[in-house]
């Protein structure tokens, strides 16, 4: 490998923050939504890197099931989206409190 | 070298783009850009059927997923506006919490010792690290049984969205009209 393992794992953590920010901060569901595909891939990216690091494909098998948990996650995440803006149109997370204790 | 400094910029800056973005129509079309250059990325680990299948499930699927909830929602009596968005409030408690969790991660990276592996053959070639057929043989023989929980975790996102977000709810359908026929007929005896 031409480029040192560290840089690859470095931007992987560098993506996974800007991710947990937009998690944190964005109150507009859909962007939290898409910032969680933005974790989901950083960790993907990590796994791929220490796979070609020690040539050994289980990290290639383990991205592929991640990537398979992503699919799903998004497809449920959008539907609650959808059947809660059904009911109220909220423009903000932070409205939807029905089930706050 | 150059590859993977391009790549990265591309990556970080449209990430930071699908963070930031006013709406997410625009958040989609920078989470886009991150993923193809995240594919491109794959290729110069030596991973090309995650290449392919990062275009084709994130790419293909997933996004598509995104642009029609977004129009869905856009499609209502009023449009889906952002709206006012908290976003300094929370801002600076969660980027202080993502700078302590990088940092940490810096430390451990620092600490620790990698030494790649060589691997003889190059990107594209046949029957090398990373190449589908590496990979399938690796999914269909030691990882069988990962695979298939993969197609069970599907079949319960397809049941869960169905459930969800399908037709109505029971309650809220107009109640059948009631047959006319006892809800027991007498039955014909079965001939023995």
């Amino acid at each position: 490998m031409s480029v040192p393992v560290e840089a690859y794992v470095i931007v992987a953590a560098i993506l996974f923050f800007i991710g947990v920010v937009g998690v944190i901060a964005r109150r507009n569901p859909l962007i939290q939504l898409m910032s969680i595909e933005l974790l989901f891939n950083s960790a993907n990216l990590a796994l791929t890197t220490f796979a070609r690091s020690w040539a050994n494909n289980d990290g290639h098998i383990f991205a592929f099931l991640v990537i398979t948990v992503a699919a799903a996650e998004a497809a449920i995440g959008l539907a609650i989206v959808v059947i809660v803006f059904r009911k109220t149109t909220f423009v903000d997370v932070d409205e939807v409190a029905t089930l706050k204790g | 070298m150059i590859a993977f400094v391009l790549l990265s910029l591309a990556m970080i800056a449209s990430a930071l783009f699908t963070v930031t973005a006013k709406k997410p129509v625009y958040s989609v079309v920078g989470l886009l850009a991150n993923f193809i250059a995240l594919a491109i990325t794959y290729l110069t680990l030596h991973a090309e059927f995650l290449a392919v299948m990062q275009i084709v499930v994130y790419s293909g699927a997933i996004l598509i997923l995104f642009v029609f909830v977004i129009a869905l929602l856009s499609a209502g009596t009023k449009p889906f506006e952002p709206g006012p968005n908290r976003m300094p409030r929370a801002l600076v408690p969660a980027v202080i919490f993502a700078l302590i969790g990088f940092a940490a991660i810096v430390v451990t990276i620092g600490r620790s010792v990698f030494s790649p592996a060589p691997i003889a053959g190059a990107t594209g070639e046949a029957d090398v690290f990373g190449s589908v057929a590496n990979f399938g043989t690796a999914l269909f023989t030691r990882n069988l049984l990962p695979f298939e929980i993969t197609a069970f975790v599907l079949m319960v996102a397809i049941i869960g969205v169905v459930l969800l977000a399908g037709d109505e709810t029971p309650a809220a359908r107009p109640p059948k009209r009631l047959a006319r026929e006892p809800i027991n007929p007498p039955r014909e005896p079965i001939a023995r």
